[in-house]
């Protein structure tokens, strides 16, 4: 592809600090890494899934993305442009914090309550790019609401008058209206239920389509990535473990945890059952993890004393999958 | 009702007095639950699959009424027994497990000492014999290195575990009806898995009659035997696992597995339910609480007197114009 892609991540790195030195300045500084060595890129009308478990780092990549928060180290370019020394603060009163929004898991918690809907949609628009007058105000709102099928009769509404899907496409309206080229959704639809997740789902998909707008979608619902989503990126522990297609993955999931995941997962259709793959025991604890283990070792059904001494870096296939894992299955 | 019910469940009807008026959350449900068999209960939020639970373990909220219907508990009516002997039979005879592990253990008492207060209630007994069973019900829900995570306190303790020592608290009296509410909500998958495969294990090792209270038709597709689907407080549908998804008659459970996405193999297959759950606060309230967001409603789906009807071999239906 030759297109610029909207955003790219080099080496990206977001580590926390749980414990200063100690009263004596001999303890180690205790780091949480959250992210660690995180690289990839998203091109314009793009739908790319992130999937992985809670504490794998998902939730932290995805507001480091939006620059909710700072990384500690690493490269983020948008447009080409590199922006990592633009911190929060200053990109939220720049140009391009317009180009990127996000949209929580809960809408319920995630929405104002003392706003409506109207409010709710309008606030992105006066706060990025005040319209001219009340009346131009009035349609950018509407025309929104139209767009995300949210009626215009149930704008004057607070978020606890409107159910669970109305809430949703409230979130994704206000992300919407100040025309983003990318979103980035933190499980969008993980508080819906099943009948009102698919007509979410078709929504994000149309909005796509139609605004080339690309979708960064959080999930740990490996179902919902496959059908939204092109590509896909494992996260585990803080660190990228395979990425690919979506058909890549699915039908030929190479690392040991990604094949973990996929095998767990109920499903309906019986020509998707796998053979269950079991990680045993509980994952490594992401304070100061070793710098040479592998993150997935104790656990690990393919293991080998290797996996312990040796920390498996992150390698491209022949067909551009990247994996990280020094024996992946063939 | 079958003879050999460990559970029967027959036309229950639970209100809920609230300052808006009474809902009727429940209305005449009515399943059986045989030992050794897994049901599950799946439908949306607001479907009434937590309050059936709560009223079967007599934990209802005192806004609620229970204005119909019988729990058969072995031949026994349960709603016919006094207090203490109700005291007596949840936990020793029948056990829940709840949605959120971490709070629905007691964040200030170890794991043991939760496990102990369970047996010492239902079995007193001296300190020591309490302490050894408190590990046996830990190695049986095969929590690794058992004395240690006896003395941990849940918030020590991942949500895997505390969600296995809620199955051992759950199972320390070897009750025979277990009721799992969600079990494995909020859980990672691979941990859901190994949950649901203990879970699984355990009802048939023990011939416990397992309710698998769930939104996740897939989940409920894997590890139930019979399935039992409801909609706004009815039971609408009920049939063994393999029969209800080949075979469903229902046009809630159809429409309900056409918005499942691992059923889709593309985004344009998946389908929304229109509408939503009506307001059970109506006093209008049509007899088939789905006809408003039905495509298959007729002019008989207005009149009175829907019940629960055979459809082929435990199978039943409660649709005047099924598939």
């Amino acid at each position: 592809m030759t297109e610029t892609p909207i955003i790219e991540v080099e080496n990206l790195e977001k580590h926390f600090v749980v414990a200063r030195e100690g009263l004596l300045r001999r303890r180690k500084e205790q780091r949480l890494h959250a992210v660690d060595d995180v690289s990839f890129e998203i091109y314009p009308g793009e739908a790319v899934g992130l999937v992985g478990e809670s504490g794998c780092g998902k939730s932290t990549l995805s507001r480091v993305l939006s620059r909710l928060v700072d990384p500690t180290a690493g490269r983020i370019r948008m447009n080409g442009r590199d922006v990592t020394d633009l911190k929060t603060s200053a990109f939220t009163r720049s140009p391009l914090r317009r180009e990127i929004q996000m949209v929580f898991q809960d809408p319920t918690e995630s929405l104002n309550p003392r706003f409506t809907a109207f409010d709710l949609i309008a606030d992105p628009l006066r706060q990025l790019m005040p319209p001219s007058s009340r009346a131009s105000l009035q349609t950018k709102v509407e025309a929104a609401a139209d767009n995300v099928n949210l009626p215009r009769s149930l704008l004057t509404r607070f978020p606890h008058q409107l159910s669970g899907g109305q809430k949703a496409r409230v979130g994704i309206a206000r992300a919407m209206v100040v025309e983003p080229r990318l979103l980035v959704l933190d499980e969008p639809t993980s508080a819906l239920d099943v009948s009102v997740q698919a007509t979410v789902l078709q929504l994000l998909d149309r909005l796509r389509r139609e605004s080339n707008v690309a979708l960064l979608f959080v999930s740990h619902d490996l179902n919902v990535v496959r059908l939204l989503c092109r590509r896909i990126i494992v996260m585990y522990l803080g660190q990228i473990v395979e990425s690919g297609t979506t058909e890549q993955l699915f039908d030929n999931p190479r690392h040991p945890y990604t094949r973990a995941l996929l095998s767990s997962i109920p499903t309906l259709r019986q020509d998707r059952k796998r053979e269950r793959i079991k990680l045993v025991g509980d994952p490594q604890s992401p304070i100061n993890p070793s710098p040479t283990m592998c993150r997935l070792y104790g656990r690990c059904p393919r293991q080998q004393e290797r996996c312990r001494h040796e920390a498996p870096p992150l390698v491209a296939d022949a067909d551009g999958r990247k994996l990280r894992c020094h024996f992946p299955e063939s | 009702m079958s003879a050999e019910a460990l559970l029967s469940v027959r036309s229950l009807s639970v209100n809920f007095r609230t300052r808006s008026g009474t809902v009727a959350v429940l209305d005449r449900v009515t399943f059986d639950v045989a030992p050794g068999e897994i049901v599950g209960i799946v439908g949306e939020s607001g479907s009434g699959k937590s309050v059936t639970a709560f009223a079967v373990m007599g934990i209802l909220d005192a806004a609620a009424q229970i204005t119909s219907g019988e729990i058969l508990f072995e031949g026994r009516n349960v709603l016919a027994m006094g207090a203490r002997e109700r005291d007596a039979w949840r936990g020793s005879e029948a056990s829940i497990i709840f949605q959120n592990p971490r709070t629905a253990l007691n964040p200030i008492r170890t794991a043991g000492e939760q496990i102990g207060d369970v047996l010492a209630r239902h079995v007193p007994d001296t300190a020591t014999v309490i302490r050894a069973k408190v590990l046996d019900a830990l190695r049986q829900v095969r929590i690794p290195d058992p004395e240690k995570r006896a003395k941990s306190y849940p918030f020590e303790l991942s949500g895997g575990l505390c969600q296995r020592i809620g199955i051992a608290m759950a199972l320390s009296c070897s009750p025979k009806l277990l009721i799992a509410d969600e079990p494995t909500t909020g859980l990672d998958v691979t941990t859901q898995a190994v949950i649901m495969d203990l879970i699984r294990d355990l009802a048939h090792e023990r011939n416990l009659g397992t309710v698998l209270i769930t939104h996740d038709l897939a989940l409920a597709s894997e590890y139930c035997d019979r399935i039992v689907v409801m909609h706004a407080g009815h039971v609408v549908e009920a049939a063994p696992v393999a029969e209800l998804f080949a075979h469903p008659r229902h046009p809630y459970t159809t429409r309900l597995l056409r918005s499942v996405p691992s059923i889709a193999d593309d985004i344009s297959q998946l389908q929304a339910i229109s509408g939503s759950l009506p307001d059970l606060r109506r006093s209008d309230l049509p007899p088939c609480r789905f006809a408003e967001r039905c495509d298959r409603r007729i002019p008989a789906c207005d009149a009175a007197g829907l019940m629960l009807e055979a459809a082929g071999p435990s199978h039943t239906v409660a649709c005047r114009n099924p598939l």
